[in-house]
């Protein structure tokens, strides 16, 4: 096991304080933070290639952060792949095998099952600079794979990468993790996130924030920061009254001039509300039956998204929906028509300000 | 755009100009001599042990100073130390002291008077009237040509091909044999053709230190001096068409065989 223990790393004028992190074998650990907020630095910093101010950096229980670089069981993807562009794919792959001190035939199958695991096997007598972003990430993988090592450490491996090549190398990560490895990816897209982890840690200026499973980052955000990182579009800055309904604890949630009532056993205060876009109903009219937040907006746009499209309504303060294609046509909404908007109040999460 | 074909022609024009100050004065020694003088001169053996002596000297002086001078040149372009600046001058000391009084200076340190120079007859070898001299003069002269253009090609291989080699599990010296010095080859070439060729053309340094066995550049003052102008030229011609031919090859050795793609 992989444990970070109050690491505290200085790089230039660079920060990151009381890191505290478990990477458990098998994991797919992804470290989502944006960017500046220090991953490629902890990354390096795992690899050897900074010494950490203090903290430990343990696997398996031994303190490894004054190891040398060579002697760690770590290697890591750089998000540019780092290739060595004098040298072919082949010798930039058997780079990492020369410390294993194999035989040369030894040396050819290890070369050869490494290749046929990344699918790179047609590039062998090629020069970096000749290859594509996916076919380079690929062989920066396959060089990182031959050293052995017990944990890959991935900077950014596909944010350079076009739409097709993502997917194919996002397959090839997952079967990595598949065949047992322990990957510790770091990057600042959530829906990479949600694609390929097991688990995931959210860095905000230098900090841990969070850790969890990406659906209990993403379902249950502890800060406004991670709320808005994982992609939440409702994220309200506004101060909790709380009162008591009939047994039920309920809040009144001031945003602006608007008012939302939500369910929550917190005391009020300065703090933050949070709603999915899916948990916002829109009608065409208003509804006999009393609804929860219910209020008139307008139409503010209608822009697709991945699933639907994402409806912005102004009822005072700016709400996104989210809306299948089916009920979005039905509703024939566009930019300026007015609409009726209900929120339950259990689907809204209030987060108080941390003292 | 009629401006930017002014100012074109205007900067071809003062290049042009420029060319022509450095190829005319070197036309007019090959045009001054004529073809059986310079093969007489090529056939004169004083003249021939002379330019042999030039060159082998000046291509000493490089070879025994780039062990020392690569690496340094990978220091300075890597890591910032106390003194960096301070170094960086020093280096650049032998560009601008004229060269007479680095002859001068190393006369001090190297006759055989000089507890180092004293030291080193103890050992056989001796600098003043000698070639081990005049190795050191043009290393002492040319060193900055080689160290800096080093410099310069290992500033230009990105730091993290470094890391990322040491991250495979090469050690720091495989790093440097295999992937910073291979990148900054190109450089490196370089730097040693243009240290090469200005220990061939030094005189003010040498001159001091080792009037004889004759160089060929002070060969070509003696000629001068004792002789005049008409005498001084084949000689002349001959060292420079020698010159530039091995500085054309060398050139084209290191410049253009291989493209890396950094």
């Amino acid at each position: 096991m992989l444990r970070l223990e109050r690491l505290h790393i200085r790089v230039g004028g660079f920060e990151l304080r009381s890191i505290d992190l478990e990477v458990r074998e098998g994991d797919y650990f992804v470290l989502l933070g944006a960017s500046g907020s220090g991953k490629t630095v902890l990354l390096e910093t795992l690899a050897g290639l900074h010494r950490p101010v203090a903290g430990r950096i343990l696997v398996d229980g031994s303190d490894i952060s004054r190891d040398a670089i060579q002697e760690r069981p770590m290697a890591l993807v750089y998000q540019d792949q780092a290739l060595f562009p004098h040298l072919s794919v082949r010798r930039n792959v058997a780079y990492g095998l020369e410390r294993l001190r194999l035989d040369r035939q030894e040396k050819a199958l290890r070369l050869q099952e490494l290749e046929r695991t990344v699918g790179i096997g047609a590039l062998d007598r090629r020069m970096p600079a000749t290859l594509s972003g996916g076919e380079a990430q690929r062989v920066a993988l396959a060089r990182a794979l031959a050293r052995q090592p017990r944990y890959l450490l991935l900077d950014e491996p596909l944010s350079s990468l076009d739409c097709g090549a993502r997917s194919g190398l996002r397959r090839l990560l997952r079967s990595l993790h598949r065949q047992g490895r322990t990957l510790l990816h770091v990057t600042h897209d959530f829906e990479e996130a949600l694609a390929l982890a097991s688990r995931v840690a959210v860095l905000e200026s230098g900090r841990i924030v969070q850790t969890g499973t990406p659906l209990e980052v993403f379902r249950h955000p502890r800060s406004q920061f991670v709320a808005r990182f994982v992609g939440l579009r409702n994220v309200f800055q506004g101060r909790l009254e709380s009162c008591d309904e009939g047994g039920v604890t309920m809040g009144r949630f001031h945003v602006e001039d608007h008012v939302f009532s939500v369910m929550t056993d917190e005391a009020g205060g300065p703090g933050c509300l949070l709603f999915r876009g899916e948990d916002v109903c829109l009608l065409s009219e208003r509804p006999r039956a009393e609804l929860p937040n219910l209020c008139h907006g307008r139409v503010t746009e209608v822009t697709p998204a991945r699933a639907g499209l994402e409806i912005g309504v102004d009822i005072g303060v700016e709400i996104v929906a989210l809306l299948g294609d089916e009920e979005a046509n039905r509703l024939r909404l566009r930019p300026g028509r007015e609409v009726w908007v209900s929120i339950s109040s259990a689907a809204g999460r209030y987060i108080a300000e941390a003292p | 755009m009629r401006r930017l074909d002014n100012l074109h022609l205007a900067f071809t024009l003062l290049g042009g100009t420029l060319l022509l100050f450095i190829v005319a004065p070197l036309v007019a020694v090959f045009l001054r001599t004529s073809a059986p003088q310079l093969v007489q001169t090529a056939l004169d053996p004083e003249v021939r042990r002379s330019i042999g002596l030039t060159l082998w000297t000046s291509m000493a002086a490089t070879l025994l100073c780039a062990v020392p001078a690569i690496p340094l040149a990978w220091l300075l372009a890597r890591r910032r130390f106390p003194l960096h600046s301070l170094v960086t001058g020093i280096i650049d000391l032998p560009i601008v002291i004229p060269h007479s009084a680095a002859g001068i200076a190393l006369l001090g340190v190297l006759a055989r008077n000089t507890p180092a120079g004293g030291l080193a007859a103890k050992l056989g070898i001796e600098f003043v009237s000698h070639p081990a001299g005049i190795i050191v003069a043009m290393a002492f002269v040319s060193l900055p040509f080689l160290i800096h253009s080093a410099r310069t090609g290992f500033q230009a291989v990105p730091e993290r091909l470094e890391r990322a080699a040491l991250n495979l599990g090469a050690s720091p010296t495989r790093a440097f044999l295999t992937i910073s010095l291979p990148l900054a080859r190109r450089s490196i070439l370089t730097g040693l053709v243009l240290m090469w060729a200005r220990g061939l053309s030094e005189f003010g340094a040498v001159v001091i230190i080792a009037y004889h066995p004759t160089i060929a550049p002070v060969m070509i003052f003696e000629r001068f001096g004792s002789y005049g102008l008409r005498h001084a030229l084949p000689m002349t011609a001959l060292f420079v068409l020698i010159c530039l031919l091995l500085f054309v090859v060398l050139r084209l050795l290191a410049g253009d065989r291989d493209h890396v793609a950094a």
